[in-house]
Protein backbone atom coordinates (compact mmCIF):
# COMPACT_ATOMS: atom_id res chain seq x y z
CA UNK A 1 0.00 0.00 0.00
CA UNK A 2 0.95 3.49 -0.54
CA UNK A 3 2.22 5.65 2.51
CA UNK A 4 0.47 8.90 2.18
CA UNK A 5 1.49 12.23 3.71
CA UNK A 6 -1.53 13.88 5.36
CA UNK A 7 -1.25 17.85 5.19
CA UNK A 8 -3.36 18.90 8.09
CA UNK A 9 -2.99 22.45 7.71
CA UNK A 10 -0.92 24.34 4.84
CA UNK A 11 0.91 27.18 4.83
CA UNK A 12 0.18 29.72 2.10
CA UNK A 13 2.72 29.32 -0.16
CA UNK A 14 3.56 25.42 0.04
CA UNK A 15 4.87 23.48 -3.48
CA UNK A 16 5.94 20.31 -3.98
CA UNK A 17 9.34 20.86 -6.17
CA UNK A 18 12.78 19.12 -7.29
CA UNK A 19 15.40 20.60 -9.38
CA UNK A 20 13.22 21.70 -12.16
CA UNK A 21 12.73 20.05 -15.58
CA UNK A 22 15.09 21.75 -17.81
CA UNK A 23 15.01 21.73 -21.91
CA UNK A 24 11.99 23.70 -22.56
CA UNK A 25 13.11 26.74 -22.96
CA UNK A 26 13.04 27.11 -26.75
CA UNK A 27 8.85 26.19 -25.63
CA UNK A 28 9.05 29.11 -22.48
CA UNK A 29 8.79 26.86 -20.10
CA UNK A 30 11.41 28.02 -17.64
CA UNK A 31 13.14 25.45 -15.45
CA UNK A 32 11.55 25.90 -12.29
CA UNK A 33 12.48 23.54 -9.22
CA UNK A 34 13.54 24.03 -6.10
CA UNK A 35 14.15 27.82 -4.94
CA UNK A 36 16.86 27.34 -3.08
CA UNK A 37 18.61 24.55 -4.27
CA UNK A 38 21.05 23.71 -2.01
CA UNK A 39 18.87 23.00 0.64
CA UNK A 40 17.09 20.71 -1.92
CA UNK A 41 20.48 18.62 -2.41
CA UNK A 42 21.26 19.16 1.52
CA UNK A 43 17.97 16.81 1.81
CA UNK A 44 18.36 14.46 -0.55
CA UNK A 45 21.90 14.03 1.29
CA UNK A 46 20.42 13.35 4.67
CA UNK A 47 17.99 10.74 3.48
CA UNK A 48 20.96 9.47 1.32
CA UNK A 49 18.41 9.31 -1.76
CA UNK A 50 18.19 10.69 -5.38
CA UNK A 51 18.42 13.74 -6.75
CA UNK A 52 14.89 12.78 -8.63
CA UNK A 53 13.16 12.62 -5.34
CA UNK A 54 10.84 15.91 -4.85
CA UNK A 55 10.06 17.75 -1.18
CA UNK A 56 8.16 20.17 -0.05
CA UNK A 57 8.99 23.61 -0.44
CA UNK A 58 7.89 25.95 2.35
CA UNK A 59 7.77 29.99 1.69
CA UNK A 60 7.90 31.84 5.07
CA UNK A 61 5.28 29.34 6.70
CA UNK A 62 5.21 25.49 7.30
CA UNK A 63 2.35 23.51 8.42
CA UNK A 64 1.26 20.52 9.79
CA UNK A 65 1.65 16.70 8.63
CA UNK A 66 1.21 13.01 9.98
CA UNK A 67 1.38 9.97 7.81
CA UNK A 68 -0.14 6.58 7.02
CA UNK A 69 3.68 4.81 7.76
CA UNK A 70 6.56 5.29 9.32
CA UNK A 71 9.03 7.43 7.47
CA UNK A 72 12.12 9.33 7.40
CA UNK A 73 12.04 13.02 6.83
CA UNK A 74 14.10 15.56 6.45
CA UNK A 75 14.27 19.73 7.38
CA UNK A 76 16.48 21.79 5.43
CA UNK A 77 16.72 25.72 4.27
CA UNK A 78 15.23 28.31 6.10
CA UNK A 79 14.86 27.30 9.88
CA UNK A 80 11.67 26.82 10.93
CA UNK A 81 10.43 25.48 14.62
CA UNK A 82 9.83 22.06 14.35
CA UNK A 83 8.30 19.41 16.64
CA UNK A 84 7.19 16.16 16.55
CA UNK A 85 4.35 15.21 18.64
CA UNK A 86 5.27 18.64 20.79
CA UNK A 87 9.13 17.08 21.04
CA UNK A 88 11.36 19.85 19.14
CA UNK A 89 13.17 18.77 16.35
CA UNK A 90 16.77 19.52 15.01
CA UNK A 91 16.12 21.89 11.46
CA UNK A 92 19.51 20.63 9.39
CA UNK A 93 18.30 17.10 10.46
CA UNK A 94 16.86 13.96 9.33
CA UNK A 95 14.38 12.24 11.62
CA UNK A 96 11.72 9.32 12.25
CA UNK A 97 8.47 10.28 11.70
CA UNK A 98 6.08 7.37 13.08
CA UNK A 99 2.64 6.59 11.50
CA UNK A 100 -0.14 9.07 13.33
CA UNK A 101 2.05 11.17 14.78
CA UNK A 102 2.10 15.11 14.61
CA UNK A 103 5.16 16.99 12.73
CA UNK A 104 4.61 20.63 13.26
CA UNK A 105 6.53 23.00 11.10
CA UNK A 106 6.24 26.71 12.11
CA UNK A 107 6.73 30.02 10.73
CA UNK A 108 10.36 30.62 9.53
CA UNK A 109 12.89 32.28 11.84
CA UNK A 110 15.34 33.74 8.91
CA UNK A 111 15.83 32.83 5.54
CA UNK A 112 12.18 32.64 3.68
CA UNK A 113 12.58 28.81 2.47
CA UNK A 114 12.35 25.53 4.19
CA UNK A 115 12.00 22.22 3.10
CA UNK A 116 10.47 19.20 3.99
CA UNK A 117 12.00 16.04 2.64
CA UNK A 118 10.43 12.53 3.22
CA UNK A 119 12.78 9.60 2.57
CA UNK A 120 11.30 8.04 -0.63
CA UNK A 121 10.03 11.24 -2.08
CA UNK A 122 7.03 13.17 -2.65
CA UNK A 123 5.35 10.58 -5.46
CA UNK A 124 3.31 13.06 -7.39
CA UNK A 125 3.30 12.37 -10.80
CA UNK A 126 5.68 14.11 -12.70
CA UNK A 127 4.86 16.54 -15.97
CA UNK A 128 7.55 16.84 -18.76
CA UNK A 129 9.97 14.61 -16.28
CA UNK A 130 9.84 16.31 -13.26
CA UNK A 131 7.26 16.94 -10.18
CA UNK A 132 8.29 20.45 -9.31
CA UNK A 133 4.96 22.80 -9.38
CA UNK A 134 5.49 25.78 -11.73
CA UNK A 135 2.71 28.01 -10.13
CA UNK A 136 3.06 30.85 -13.23
CA UNK A 137 3.12 28.06 -16.26
CA UNK A 138 -0.19 26.48 -14.34
CA UNK A 139 1.84 23.19 -13.63
CA UNK A 140 0.51 21.63 -10.55
CA UNK A 141 -0.85 24.45 -7.43
CA UNK A 142 -0.44 25.68 -4.14
CA UNK A 143 -0.52 22.92 -1.11
CA UNK A 144 -3.52 22.87 0.80
CA UNK A 145 -4.99 21.70 4.41
CA UNK A 146 -6.46 18.35 4.52
CA UNK A 147 -4.45 17.35 0.96
CA UNK A 148 -3.20 14.08 0.91
CA UNK A 149 0.47 13.53 -1.05
CA UNK A 150 1.79 9.99 -2.13
CA UNK A 151 5.40 8.93 -1.08
CA UNK A 152 7.84 6.95 -2.62
CA UNK A 153 8.82 3.56 -1.61
CA UNK A 154 12.44 4.40 0.54
CA UNK A 155 15.02 2.29 -0.01
CA UNK A 156 16.92 3.46 3.33
CA UNK A 157 14.38 2.88 5.88
CA UNK A 158 15.43 3.54 9.35
CA UNK A 159 18.92 5.56 8.14
CA UNK A 160 17.81 8.77 10.55
CA UNK A 161 19.70 10.98 12.77
CA UNK A 162 21.81 12.43 10.33
CA UNK A 163 22.73 16.26 10.40
CA UNK A 164 24.68 18.93 8.65
CA UNK A 165 25.64 22.33 8.78
CA UNK A 166 24.94 24.54 6.22
CA UNK A 167 26.47 27.80 4.10
CA UNK A 168 25.31 30.83 5.74
CA UNK A 169 22.92 32.04 3.41
CA UNK A 170 19.60 33.57 5.36
CA UNK A 171 20.71 36.85 6.21
CA UNK A 172 21.36 38.45 2.97
CA UNK A 173 24.85 39.52 2.45
CA UNK A 174 27.19 39.88 -0.90
CA UNK A 175 26.13 37.86 -3.85
CA UNK A 176 28.65 37.23 -7.27
CA UNK A 177 27.76 38.57 -10.26
CA UNK A 178 28.75 37.18 -13.90
CA UNK A 179 28.68 39.94 -16.61
CA UNK A 180 26.26 38.93 -19.29
CA UNK A 181 25.23 39.24 -23.01
CA UNK A 182 23.38 42.94 -22.06
CA UNK A 183 25.94 43.85 -19.03
CA UNK A 184 27.53 45.82 -21.76
CA UNK A 185 24.73 48.16 -22.71
CA UNK A 186 25.01 49.96 -19.15
CA UNK A 187 27.64 52.78 -18.95
CA UNK A 188 30.78 51.79 -16.85
CA UNK A 189 29.93 54.17 -14.67
CA UNK A 190 26.52 52.49 -13.90
CA UNK A 191 28.14 49.35 -13.26
CA UNK A 192 30.72 50.56 -10.87
CA UNK A 193 27.78 52.62 -9.10
CA UNK A 194 25.70 48.98 -9.10
CA UNK A 195 28.67 47.56 -7.41
CA UNK A 196 29.04 49.95 -5.03
CA UNK A 197 25.04 50.19 -4.00
CA UNK A 198 23.65 48.63 -0.91
CA UNK A 199 20.40 47.09 -1.85
CA UNK A 200 17.50 45.45 0.53
CA UNK A 201 14.40 43.38 -0.92
CA UNK A 202 11.55 44.60 -1.02
CA UNK A 203 8.40 42.65 0.19
CA UNK A 204 7.45 42.18 -3.61
CA UNK A 205 8.63 38.96 -4.51
CA UNK A 206 7.89 35.05 -5.56
CA UNK A 207 9.44 32.46 -7.02
CA UNK A 208 9.30 34.49 -10.36
CA UNK A 209 11.86 36.71 -8.59
CA UNK A 210 12.55 39.66 -6.29
CA UNK A 211 12.44 43.05 -6.13
CA UNK A 212 15.22 45.13 -4.96
CA UNK A 213 15.31 48.26 -3.44
CA UNK A 214 18.25 51.08 -3.32
CA UNK A 215 19.01 54.75 -2.47
CA UNK A 216 20.16 57.03 -5.49
CA UNK A 217 19.36 57.23 -9.62
CA UNK A 218 17.68 54.06 -11.21
CA UNK A 219 20.35 51.73 -13.42
CA UNK A 220 19.15 52.93 -16.63
CA UNK A 221 20.56 52.02 -19.90
CA UNK A 222 19.42 54.22 -23.43
CA UNK A 223 16.82 52.38 -25.35
CA UNK A 224 15.46 50.66 -22.16
CA UNK A 225 12.10 50.19 -23.46
CA UNK A 226 12.67 49.27 -27.07
CA UNK A 227 15.82 46.40 -27.10
CA UNK A 228 14.04 42.58 -27.83
CA UNK A 229 13.49 40.03 -25.57
CA UNK A 230 16.25 37.80 -25.31
CA UNK A 231 16.49 34.52 -23.14
CA UNK A 232 16.78 35.06 -19.38
CA UNK A 233 17.29 32.64 -16.82
CA UNK A 234 17.33 32.37 -13.33
CA UNK A 235 19.94 34.53 -11.86
CA UNK A 236 19.50 37.12 -14.17
CA UNK A 237 19.38 40.81 -13.17
CA UNK A 238 16.72 42.56 -14.83
CA UNK A 239 15.92 46.10 -14.54
CA UNK A 240 12.43 47.59 -15.03
CA UNK A 241 11.78 50.06 -16.87
CA UNK A 242 11.66 52.06 -14.05
CA UNK A 243 15.56 51.09 -13.57
CA UNK A 244 14.85 48.71 -10.33
CA UNK A 245 16.45 45.35 -10.38
CA UNK A 246 14.50 42.22 -10.21
CA UNK A 247 16.80 39.31 -9.49
CA UNK A 248 14.88 36.29 -11.54
CA UNK A 249 14.74 33.21 -10.02
CA UNK A 250 13.50 29.47 -10.59
CA UNK A 251 10.26 30.00 -12.29
CA UNK A 252 11.23 33.31 -14.35
CA UNK A 253 9.85 33.72 -17.95
CA UNK A 254 12.23 32.50 -20.75
CA UNK A 255 12.41 35.60 -22.31
CA UNK A 256 12.77 39.58 -21.47
CA UNK A 257 12.66 42.78 -23.21
CA UNK A 258 14.35 44.74 -19.97
CA UNK A 259 17.85 44.38 -19.93
CA UNK A 260 19.97 42.39 -17.68
CA UNK A 261 23.12 43.55 -15.78
CA UNK A 262 24.87 40.49 -15.72
CA UNK A 263 23.80 37.56 -13.60
CA UNK A 264 24.37 35.72 -10.31
CA UNK A 265 26.36 32.96 -9.56
CA UNK A 266 23.96 29.96 -9.20
CA UNK A 267 26.25 28.76 -5.70
CA UNK A 268 25.26 32.27 -5.00
CA UNK A 269 21.21 32.39 -5.57
CA UNK A 270 20.08 30.80 -2.34
CA UNK A 271 21.39 33.93 -1.01
CA UNK A 272 18.87 35.98 -3.06
CA UNK A 273 15.87 33.72 -2.66
CA UNK A 274 16.60 33.11 0.89
CA UNK A 275 16.94 36.65 1.90
CA UNK A 276 13.88 38.25 3.52
CA UNK A 277 12.49 41.59 3.14
CA UNK A 278 14.73 44.05 4.35
CA UNK A 279 17.77 41.77 3.80
CA UNK A 280 21.15 43.53 2.64
CA UNK A 281 22.38 42.27 -0.45
CA UNK A 282 25.48 43.66 -2.67
CA UNK A 283 26.23 42.76 -5.89
CA UNK A 284 29.91 41.96 -7.56
CA UNK A 285 31.14 41.34 -10.45
CA UNK A 286 33.53 38.09 -10.52
CA UNK A 287 34.87 37.22 -14.86
CA UNK A 288 34.25 33.64 -16.06
CA UNK A 289 37.42 31.86 -14.76
CA UNK A 290 36.61 32.68 -11.19
CA UNK A 291 32.43 31.40 -11.82
CA UNK A 292 33.75 28.36 -13.42
CA UNK A 293 35.80 27.54 -10.18
CA UNK A 294 32.95 27.29 -8.38
CA UNK A 295 30.33 25.80 -10.84
CA UNK A 296 29.76 22.22 -9.74
CA UNK A 297 26.76 19.93 -11.03
CA UNK A 298 23.71 18.62 -8.69
CA UNK A 299 26.05 15.38 -8.34
CA UNK A 300 28.92 17.09 -7.33
CA UNK A 301 27.29 19.32 -4.68
CA UNK A 302 25.51 16.20 -3.11
CA UNK A 303 28.61 14.14 -2.85
CA UNK A 304 29.58 17.01 -1.31
CA UNK A 305 27.56 17.18 0.90
CA UNK A 306 26.82 13.77 1.52
CA UNK A 307 30.45 13.47 3.03
CA UNK A 308 29.86 16.52 5.29
CA UNK A 309 26.85 14.87 6.86
CA UNK A 310 27.57 13.19 10.35
CA UNK A 311 25.41 12.06 13.11
CA UNK A 312 23.36 13.91 15.18
CA UNK A 313 24.51 14.46 18.65
CA UNK A 314 21.29 15.47 20.57
CA UNK A 315 21.61 18.38 22.89
CA UNK A 316 20.90 17.72 26.19
CA UNK A 317 18.64 20.80 26.44
CA UNK A 318 16.16 19.14 23.98
CA UNK A 319 16.10 15.89 25.67
CA UNK A 320 12.46 16.03 28.28
CA UNK A 321 13.58 13.65 30.51
CA UNK A 322 16.57 16.20 31.88
CA UNK A 323 13.93 18.89 31.45
CA UNK A 324 11.54 16.55 33.79
CA UNK A 325 14.40 17.32 36.80
CA UNK A 326 14.68 21.20 36.27
CA UNK A 327 18.40 21.37 36.71
CA UNK A 328 18.25 24.98 35.87
CA UNK A 329 15.43 27.08 36.44
CA UNK A 330 14.48 29.01 33.10
CA UNK A 331 15.78 25.95 30.76
CA UNK A 332 11.95 25.69 29.62
CA UNK A 333 12.47 29.47 28.05
CA UNK A 334 15.61 28.62 26.49
CA UNK A 335 13.77 25.41 24.77
CA UNK A 336 10.81 28.66 23.38
CA UNK A 337 13.83 31.09 22.46
CA UNK A 338 13.96 28.55 20.05
CA UNK A 339 17.30 27.90 20.73
CA UNK A 340 17.36 23.78 18.98
CA UNK A 341 20.42 24.84 16.27
CA UNK B 1 25.53 31.65 -24.86
CA UNK B 2 23.85 33.62 -27.18
CA UNK B 3 24.24 34.51 -31.32
CA UNK B 4 22.48 37.00 -32.66
CA UNK B 5 21.26 37.77 -35.91
CA UNK B 6 20.29 41.03 -35.62
CA UNK B 7 19.53 44.29 -33.07
CA UNK B 8 16.49 44.59 -34.89
CA UNK B 9 13.39 42.28 -35.68
CA UNK B 10 13.27 41.68 -39.21
CA UNK B 11 11.76 38.10 -41.05
CA UNK B 12 14.93 36.88 -42.30
CA UNK B 13 16.81 37.37 -38.84
CA UNK B 14 14.23 35.08 -37.21
CA UNK B 15 14.24 32.42 -40.04
CA UNK B 16 18.10 32.82 -39.52
CA UNK B 17 17.61 31.82 -35.67
CA UNK B 18 15.25 28.95 -36.10
CA UNK B 19 17.62 27.24 -39.00
CA UNK B 20 20.65 27.84 -36.54
CA UNK B 21 19.10 25.92 -33.45
CA UNK B 22 18.25 23.06 -35.93
CA UNK B 23 21.98 23.42 -37.04
CA UNK B 24 22.83 23.07 -33.47
CA UNK B 25 20.92 20.71 -32.55
CA UNK B 26 22.12 18.40 -35.89
CA UNK B 27 26.12 19.31 -34.14
CA UNK B 28 25.05 16.89 -31.15
CA UNK B 29 27.90 18.54 -29.25
CA UNK B 30 28.45 16.60 -25.85
CA UNK B 31 27.83 19.25 -22.98
CA UNK B 32 25.03 21.13 -24.82
CA UNK B 33 22.16 20.41 -22.16
CA UNK B 34 19.31 22.74 -24.39
CA UNK B 35 18.92 24.99 -27.17
CA UNK B 36 16.44 27.47 -27.51
CA UNK B 37 15.40 30.99 -30.26
CA UNK B 38 14.50 34.53 -29.55
CA UNK B 39 13.35 36.68 -31.70
CA UNK B 40 16.74 36.94 -33.69
CA UNK B 41 19.07 35.35 -31.71
CA UNK B 42 19.86 31.35 -30.62
CA UNK B 43 20.36 30.75 -27.35
CA UNK B 44 22.47 27.61 -26.23
CA UNK B 45 22.61 25.99 -22.97
CA UNK B 46 25.89 24.27 -22.08
CA UNK B 47 27.66 22.76 -18.96
CA UNK B 48 30.93 24.07 -18.49
CA UNK B 49 32.23 21.27 -17.32
CA UNK B 50 31.85 18.99 -20.20
CA UNK B 51 32.26 21.33 -22.86
CA UNK B 52 34.70 24.52 -22.62
CA UNK B 53 33.59 28.24 -23.22
CA UNK B 54 36.32 28.89 -26.08
CA UNK B 55 35.53 25.54 -27.66
CA UNK B 56 31.86 25.98 -27.98
CA UNK B 57 32.63 29.54 -28.94
CA UNK B 58 34.93 28.70 -31.87
CA UNK B 59 32.23 26.13 -32.85
CA UNK B 60 29.35 28.17 -32.98
CA UNK B 61 31.21 31.14 -34.60
CA UNK B 62 32.08 28.24 -37.87
CA UNK B 63 29.12 27.27 -38.04
CA UNK B 64 27.70 31.14 -38.25
CA UNK B 65 30.30 31.04 -41.58
CA UNK B 66 28.87 27.88 -42.76
CA UNK B 67 25.93 29.57 -44.96
CA UNK B 68 23.77 32.30 -45.58
CA UNK B 69 21.53 31.87 -42.44
CA UNK B 70 19.15 34.68 -43.42
CA UNK B 71 18.11 32.91 -46.20
CA UNK B 72 17.43 29.76 -44.69
CA UNK B 73 14.23 28.23 -45.34
CA UNK B 74 11.15 28.17 -42.47
CA UNK B 75 10.87 24.94 -40.36
CA UNK B 76 8.20 22.23 -41.95
CA UNK B 77 4.59 21.32 -41.02
CA UNK B 78 3.66 25.01 -39.97
CA UNK B 79 0.32 25.36 -39.33
CA UNK B 80 -1.81 28.56 -39.32
CA UNK B 81 -4.70 29.60 -37.04
CA UNK B 82 -7.39 31.81 -37.73
CA UNK B 83 -8.56 32.90 -33.96
CA UNK B 84 -11.42 34.75 -33.36
CA UNK B 85 -10.72 38.07 -30.90
CA UNK B 86 -12.64 41.24 -29.12
CA UNK B 87 -10.42 44.18 -29.82
CA UNK B 88 -11.05 47.12 -27.15
CA UNK B 89 -13.20 47.70 -24.22
CA UNK B 90 -12.39 47.66 -20.66
CA UNK B 91 -12.59 44.33 -19.98
CA UNK B 92 -10.76 42.90 -23.45
CA UNK B 93 -9.23 45.71 -24.84
CA UNK B 94 -8.33 48.42 -21.80
CA UNK B 95 -5.39 50.05 -23.59
CA UNK B 96 -6.53 49.75 -27.45
CA UNK B 97 -7.28 53.65 -27.69
CA UNK B 98 -3.82 54.30 -26.30
CA UNK B 99 -2.18 52.42 -28.05
CA UNK B 100 -3.57 53.13 -31.79
CA UNK B 101 -3.02 56.79 -30.35
CA UNK B 102 1.24 55.89 -30.28
CA UNK B 103 0.71 53.72 -33.44
CA UNK B 104 -0.84 57.29 -34.98
CA UNK B 105 -4.39 56.06 -35.91
CA UNK B 106 -7.49 55.27 -34.49
CA UNK B 107 -8.97 52.28 -33.10
CA UNK B 108 -10.88 51.06 -35.71
CA UNK B 109 -7.68 51.20 -38.05
CA UNK B 110 -5.81 49.56 -35.18
CA UNK B 111 -7.95 46.57 -35.29
CA UNK B 112 -7.75 46.14 -38.89
CA UNK B 113 -3.94 46.76 -39.11
CA UNK B 114 -3.70 43.90 -36.25
CA UNK B 115 -5.73 41.60 -38.19
CA UNK B 116 -4.67 42.28 -42.04
CA UNK B 117 -2.80 39.39 -42.06
CA UNK B 118 -1.26 36.27 -40.67
CA UNK B 119 1.58 37.24 -38.32
CA UNK B 120 4.22 34.52 -37.36
CA UNK B 121 5.10 33.32 -34.70
CA UNK B 122 8.79 34.37 -34.22
CA UNK B 123 9.68 32.74 -31.12
CA UNK B 124 7.52 31.00 -27.70
CA UNK B 125 8.76 32.41 -25.01
CA UNK B 126 8.35 34.38 -21.55
CA UNK B 127 5.94 32.13 -20.64
CA UNK B 128 4.71 28.30 -21.67
CA UNK B 129 3.87 27.99 -25.32
CA UNK B 130 3.53 31.75 -25.47
CA UNK B 131 4.29 33.40 -28.85
CA UNK B 132 5.72 36.59 -30.23
CA UNK B 133 4.04 37.41 -33.54
CA UNK B 134 5.15 39.31 -36.13
CA UNK B 135 5.97 41.61 -37.85
CA UNK B 136 3.17 44.45 -37.94
CA UNK B 137 3.52 47.48 -39.85
CA UNK B 138 6.16 50.24 -38.77
CA UNK B 139 3.73 52.23 -37.32
CA UNK B 140 3.19 49.98 -34.76
CA UNK B 141 7.31 49.84 -33.08
CA UNK B 142 5.77 51.44 -30.17
CA UNK B 143 7.72 51.31 -26.98
CA UNK B 144 6.59 49.31 -24.22
CA UNK B 145 5.09 50.43 -21.42
CA UNK B 146 7.49 52.01 -18.51
CA UNK B 147 5.12 50.36 -15.32
CA UNK B 148 3.40 47.29 -15.70
CA UNK B 149 0.08 46.22 -15.89
CA UNK B 150 -0.63 44.67 -12.84
CA UNK B 151 -2.17 41.11 -14.51
CA UNK B 152 -3.28 40.33 -17.90
CA UNK B 153 -5.31 37.39 -18.45
CA UNK B 154 -4.70 33.96 -20.29
CA UNK B 155 -5.68 35.24 -24.06
CA UNK B 156 -4.55 38.76 -23.83
CA UNK B 157 -3.72 40.46 -27.07
CA UNK B 158 -0.96 42.77 -26.59
CA UNK B 159 1.28 44.87 -28.49
CA UNK B 160 4.73 46.86 -28.35
CA UNK B 161 7.94 46.90 -30.90
CA UNK B 162 6.35 45.65 -33.88
CA UNK B 163 4.74 42.79 -32.50
CA UNK B 164 1.99 40.92 -30.42
CA UNK B 165 1.88 38.62 -27.66
CA UNK B 166 -1.19 36.45 -26.77
CA UNK B 167 -0.04 35.47 -23.10
CA UNK B 168 -0.51 31.85 -22.12
CA UNK B 169 -0.20 32.85 -18.60
CA UNK B 170 -2.09 35.33 -16.43
CA UNK B 171 1.11 37.73 -15.14
CA UNK B 172 1.97 41.10 -15.40
CA UNK B 173 3.50 42.67 -18.25
CA UNK B 174 4.80 45.98 -20.49
CA UNK B 175 3.08 45.61 -23.20
CA UNK B 176 -0.27 47.05 -23.67
CA UNK B 177 -3.46 44.98 -24.12
CA UNK B 178 -6.08 45.80 -27.11
CA UNK B 179 -7.98 42.40 -27.58
CA UNK B 180 -8.75 39.39 -25.82
CA UNK B 181 -9.02 35.63 -27.30
CA UNK B 182 -10.05 32.05 -25.93
CA UNK B 183 -6.72 30.52 -27.34
CA UNK B 184 -4.86 28.81 -24.95
CA UNK B 185 -1.42 28.33 -26.31
CA UNK B 186 -0.43 26.40 -23.13
CA UNK B 187 -2.14 23.33 -22.27
CA UNK B 188 -0.86 21.85 -19.12
CA UNK B 189 -3.57 19.16 -19.03
CA UNK B 190 -3.87 17.97 -22.91
CA UNK B 191 -1.18 15.49 -24.41
CA UNK B 192 0.51 18.27 -26.44
CA UNK B 193 0.92 21.41 -23.56
CA UNK B 194 2.15 23.43 -26.35
CA UNK B 195 -0.29 24.38 -28.68
CA UNK B 196 1.81 26.49 -31.60
CA UNK B 197 5.44 26.43 -32.38
CA UNK B 198 8.12 28.80 -34.05
CA UNK B 199 7.03 29.06 -37.48
CA UNK B 200 3.42 28.92 -36.97
CA UNK B 201 0.80 31.40 -38.01
CA UNK B 202 -1.77 33.23 -36.65
CA UNK B 203 -3.89 35.75 -38.00
CA UNK B 204 -6.95 37.55 -35.62
CA UNK B 205 -10.36 38.06 -36.92
CA UNK B 206 -12.46 40.93 -34.96
CA UNK B 207 -15.81 39.29 -33.59
CA UNK B 208 -18.58 41.32 -31.57
CA UNK B 209 -18.58 39.93 -27.52
CA UNK B 210 -21.79 38.43 -28.73
CA UNK B 211 -20.32 36.10 -30.97
CA UNK B 212 -17.19 36.02 -28.92
CA UNK B 213 -18.95 34.66 -25.87
CA UNK B 214 -20.66 32.08 -28.20
CA UNK B 215 -17.61 30.75 -29.55
CA UNK B 216 -16.25 30.25 -25.68
CA UNK B 217 -19.17 28.56 -24.43
CA UNK B 218 -18.61 25.13 -24.13
CA UNK B 219 -15.10 25.13 -25.58
CA UNK B 220 -13.07 22.47 -23.77
CA UNK B 221 -10.41 22.62 -26.37
CA UNK B 222 -8.45 25.46 -25.79
CA UNK B 223 -8.73 26.46 -29.85
CA UNK B 224 -10.98 29.33 -28.29
CA UNK B 225 -13.42 28.90 -31.45
CA UNK B 226 -9.89 29.23 -33.91
CA UNK B 227 -9.46 27.27 -37.16
CA UNK B 228 -6.45 25.08 -38.01
CA UNK B 229 -5.32 24.89 -41.36
CA UNK B 230 -1.63 23.68 -42.21
CA UNK B 231 0.96 25.51 -44.29
CA UNK B 232 2.95 22.68 -45.29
Amino acid sequence: MTTSLLIHRAGPAMTVQDLGRPGHMGQGLSMGGAADRTAFIEGVALLGQSLSCAAIEMAAFGGEFSTTADIRIALTGAPMKATLDGEPLVWNASHLVKAGQRLSIGPARTGVYGYLHVGGGIHTTPFLGSRATHLTAGIGGVLASNQTLPIGPDSHRGDVGKTLTPEARFEGGSVRVLPSVQTDNFPGVVRTRFEMTGFKRTPRGNRQGVELVFEGRPFATGEQLTILSEPMVAGDIQMTGEGIPFVLLPECQTTGGYPRIGTVLPCDLPIVAQATAGSALSFRFVGHATALQTHKSPEQILAQLTTSTRPLVRDPRAIRDLLAYQLVGGVVNALEDDRME
Amino acid sequence: MLVTFSDVLTDGANSAALAFRAAVEALGLDGVSETSTSLTSTFVTYDPLLLARDALRARLQELTEDRVWSAAPLPTNRVLWTIPAVFGGEEAGPQLEEAARLAGVSPDVAVAELCAKPLRVMTLGFAPGQPYLGSLPKNWDIPRQSGLTKRVPIGAITVAIRQIVLFSTSTPTGWRQVGKCGFHAFRPNAPEPFALKPGDEIRFRSVSDQDFANLQAGDQSGDGGAIREGLG
